[in-house]
């Protein structure tokens, strides 16, 4: 058989074009459709990680000045009546303290109005509370010299850090030639530096974006998860393990599921909507509060536990049901001793996710008056309060150029903490998660 | 505090009841029905759970009687005006009840008649006070105050009580046989299914809170000019003025949010679905295992950072685009359709895409060993047998899509503008729902205006749009599993 074709002479005929080369073409540009939607898709999350990083870091770093402030008692206390007036120390005027211990520096005059005007907008008027809280808490200070970093105002901060373009006319920007002179001068000789920025996770709301901070959102943000946390594990776990253990198939099953299903894809703010009329509506709860924000991202999470806690439970085999039910535990005492345990790593990592989720939430917080400009720190879930993507918001419809640092910085402190949370639920899925 | 005593109580009531079935146990002969702690959790349950409802309802009871005897008291002239001006002096009553409990916490002591003489007092402590509040306010106030005392001690006693009285009942019940761990079981069962139930009422909750404030809303606007009206123009009017009505045309909104989601759809459903294909046929596993995590990061990151990204990079971008193509003149505004929908685009391609990979991956291996045992390429396999097989489910997975698109708040809020108009013109501004539902319910609101009424009007409408949209995408996509199984 094979002898015969070896020796044939005959030529093999053409092959038939069936369209390989245009079919295999074909193959390759589908091939590369993916590859690129896959690039287009990776290149969007680093363009915008890299908008939100370049623009926020430096909002980690705020520029300070170095002053050797004299307190001065007849700045401070010109009538000499601290002793019986409490308040004649705290309506002082300690922004001229600063304002001159600057003047020394540069070796300026300060009669001249116009120069002295510009001289104290170097610095923020933060100044006050600095230096009146530290003469409150130490009188014997009067009368002394103190080294002092105190912060510089917000548009000095941004012209230090080179985000104000000073090719412009001055007129027509925010610093002026003889202010940008004095920054050279300052930063020459050290007093002018940028130090870490602590202010922004302590200080509360603020108009002046030197003094503005996150403080009061990051507590607000912390009350809301405690209350998602105390809330929705145990009456998400109790739900599922009722749907998955104990349920009958009946109608009303079906409706418990096709609603929870349903739930988990209602718009968030329809759920502020809710709270709005439910808990502040009608059972008089107070606005801005902590406590309603976390009740709402309650509501707004059980689903997302209940869904993930019924897929850990599932994945429990029967063999381990049936061995403790084998061996005379009781239904409960089935699920509560050891089908439980062994789905905890799942439920767990539910959970996280689901907080991750409900702290990045905005919409439904908005509406129940978290947008609110909240100075003081809550000691209360029911002080009023803002949350950390609330402050983002209300600080991104701010116009000032710093205000724009400091909403990336907030955003690059909120991605750090859903990235530590994420990574807590890959870890513990990695850790202790079974395969059966 | 109350609720803090009743929980010692049980816990004490868990110690010796453990202890009693304990020494019974010890001591019998008989063979005990349950061990031991389960009576003392019976004994638990009982102490605790009566009393925790008795303070529910009583705190409920009590205070509907407090404010229907306080309503009851407020002079004739108030009470036959409009029901607003009835619940107006009783709120108004109760800021002054809460004033004087401020007061009486700083100790102070002989209380002013008049409120001219209580203002500044109150005001002075950071009490603010409506401008009208009349003298005879104020001994309603005081009167208000101790009967909320009288109540709340009243209820603290009996729940006591009644929790020492279970609890006293309870321990006597203890046998060896008393099957405590099926009554313990049991109220754990009532338990669990309650929480179930919490899903339930939150969907009652949440039609029956929007339908209440929707129906308010359409006996002040029609339902006509609501669903068909083409303007939208609310005007904050102030509080007295109610001539100045607003117009509240649904359809400027509807128009809007429909356009978004569906130039965001123009964008994520190629790119989603075909990162889908590619991942779930083509890459190795390796590839897989960094890209898909890198993908599903675009799903984690919070809507509000879109947002921001859309208002600070995108919007600018686009506008210097066109500008420098159009030379000089910028036609695509900072805030428009486009960037609203291309920066809503990037949000949903995790969900195409992970949505579509479970799908793809569930047609079963034959069909495609099928098509390539005949001859098929990789690519005419995935196109003619693959995506035909897998298309009710992406169909599913795409409606599912369309719903958070439409349902979506924060990038709109910041990327899309709140100027309400119709045009089809993607590079203008153009509002949605959303917006306006966020735009209505900031800042100082009272709840008995249009203005406001109107966003549980719009909320339901989306509530229903979204709902439907669901159900559908879910009925699709269980059908569909179930076809492969």
């Amino acid at each position: 058989m094979t002898d015969a074709t070896i020796g044939s002479p005959v030529a093999r005929p053409a092959r038939r074009d069936i369209g390989l080369k245009r079919r295999y073409a074909a193959e390759r540009r589908f091939r590369l459709y993916g590859v690129g939607a896959i690039a287009i898709g990776i290149l969007f999350l680093f363009a915008l990680l890299f908008s939100v990083v370049s623009n926020g870091y430096s909002a980690f770093w705020q520029t300070s000045i170095r002053l050797a402030i004299n307190f001065d008692p007849a700045i401070i206390d010109p009538q000499n009546k601290r002793e019986t007036d409490p308040n004649a120390i705290v309506a002082a005027n300690y922004p001229q303290l600063a304002r001159d211990a600057l003047a020394k520096k540069l070796g300026v005059d300060t009669s001249d109005r116009q120069v002295s005007r510009q001289l104290g907008k170097m610095i923020s008027d933060g100044v006050r509370t600095q230096l009146r809280d530290m003469v409150l808490a130490d009188p014997s200070i009067i009368g002394t010299t103190r080294d002092v970093w105190v912060l510089a105002s917000g548009d000095v901060d941004s012209a230090n850090k080179g985000q104000i373009d000073l090719s412009v006319d001055q007129a027509r920007r925010k610093v002026s030639d003889q202010q940008v002179k004095w920054i050279g001068q300052l930063n020459a000789d050290g007093t002018m530096a940028k130090r870490f920025n602590f202010g922004l996770f302590s200080f509360g709301a603020s108009s002046r974006p030197e003094t503005a901070g996150v403080g009061v959102a990051i507590l607000g943000s912390f009350y809301m998860m405690a209350i998602v946390l105390v809330l929705s594990l145990p009456i998400g776990v109790a739900a599922s393990i009722y749907l998955e253990e104990f349920a009958p198939r009946n109608r009303l099953t079906d409706i418990i599921e096709v609603n929870i299903n349903n739930l988990a894809a209602v718009p968030s703010i329809v759920y502020g909507l809710l709270g709005l009329a439910v808990f502040i509506g009608f059972m008089g709860l107070p606005r801005s509060a902590a406590l309603v924000g976390g009740l709402v991202l309650t509501l707004m999470t059980l689903p997302t536990i209940i869904i993930a806690t019924r897929a850990a439970l599932r994945a429990v085999p029967p063999s381990i049901r049936s061995a403790a039910l084998g061996l005379g535990a009781s239904k409960m005492q089935m699920v509560f001793h050891h089908v439980l345990p062994l789905a905890a790593p799942g439920i767990l990592t539910g959970t996280i996710i689901g907080l991750a989720h409900a702290l990045g939430e905005t919409a439904p917080l908005l509406l129940i008056g978290m947008v609110a400009f909240v100075v003081d720190h809550p000691t209360t879930p029911l002080d009023p309060s803002t949350a950390l993507p609330v402050q983002i918001y209300m600080w991104a419809n701010e116009a000032e150029r710093a205000f724009v640092e400091r909403t990336s910085g907030a955003i690059i402190i909120l991605l750090v903490f859903l990235a530590v949370m994420n990574l807590a639920a890959i870890i513990l899925r990695n850790r202790f998660e079974r395969r059966w | 505090m109350i609720v803090a005593i009743i929980l010692a109580l049980g816990i004490v009531g868990f110690v010796i009841g453990r202890r009693r079935a304990a020494s019974l146990q010890a001591s019998g002969k008989e063979r005990p029905h349950s061990r031991a702690h389960y009576h003392g959790w019976w004994v638990f349950i009982l102490a605790v759970l009566p009393a925790v409802l008795f303070l529910v309802a009583w705190s409920v009871g009590s205070s509907w009687f407090v404010a229907s005897s306080i309503r009851a008291a407020l002079p004739a002239a108030t009470v036959e005006s409009p029901v607003a001006s009835e619940n107006l002096a009783y709120g108004m009553v109760q800021a002054l009840a809460r004033g004087l409990r401020v007061l009486e916490a700083d100790g102070v002591t002989g209380l002013p008649a008049t409120f001219a003489e209580l203002q500044p007092l109150l005001a002075a402590r950071g009490v603010a006070l409506a401008a009208d509040t009349r003298d005879y306010m104020i001994p309603l106030a005081e009167h208000l105050n101790a009967m909320q005392n009288a109540a709340s001690w009243t209820g603290a006693l009996l729940a006591i009580v009644l929790a020492v009285g279970c609890m006293v009942a309870g321990m006597r019940g203890i046998t060896l046989r008393s099957p405590a761990r099926n009554k313990v079981e049991r109220v754990i069962l009532w338990l669990l299914m309650a929480s179930s139930m919490i899903a339930i009422l939150t969907t009652v909750g949440i039609v029956l809170s929007m339908l209440f404030e929707s129906i308010a809303f359409f006996s002040k606007v029609s339902p006509v000019d609501f669903f068909f009206g083409t303007v939208w123009d609310p005007r904050f009017a102030a509080a007295d003025a109610t001539d100045t009505e607003g117009q509240f045309g649904l359809i400027p909104l509807l128009a809007g949010t429909l356009y978004i989601a569906f130039v965001a759809m123009l964008f994520a459903v190629p790119i989603g679905l075909m990162s889908a294909v590619y991942m779930a046929e083509y890459a190795s596993p390796a590839v897989r295992r960094v890209v898909k995590p890198l993908l599903e990061l675009l799903a984690g990151i919070p809507t509000i950072v879109y947002g921001f990204f859309a208002l600070v990079t995108v919007g600018p971008f686009l506008r210097d685009l066109s500008a420098a193509l159009a030379g000089g003149v910028a036609f695509i505004q900072a805030q428009s359709v486009l960037t609203a929908g291309l920066v809503m685009g990037i949000m949903l391609i995790p969900f195409v895409s992970s949505l579509s990979d479970d799908i793809i991956t569930a047609v079963p291996k034959a069909m495609r060993d099928g098509s390539l045992g005949l001859g098929a390429t990789q690519s005419e396999t995935i196109k003619r047998v693959v995506l035909p097989a897998a298309l009710p489910g992406i169909v599913g997975a795409l409606l599912l899509t369309a719903s958070r698109a439409i349902g979506e708040t924060m990038i709109v809020v910041l990327a899309a503008g709140v100027a309400a108009r119709l045009t089809i013109n993607p590079f203008e501004a153009m509002t949605t729902i959303t917006v306006k539902i966020v735009n209505q319910l900031t800042g100082d609101l009272e709840f008995t205006s249009p203005q406001t009424l109107v966003a549980f009007a719009l909320g339901i409408t989306l509530f229903c749009v979204t709902l439907a949209m669901n159900v559908f995408a879910l009925y699709i996509v269980r059908k569909y599993r179930e076809q492969y199984e």
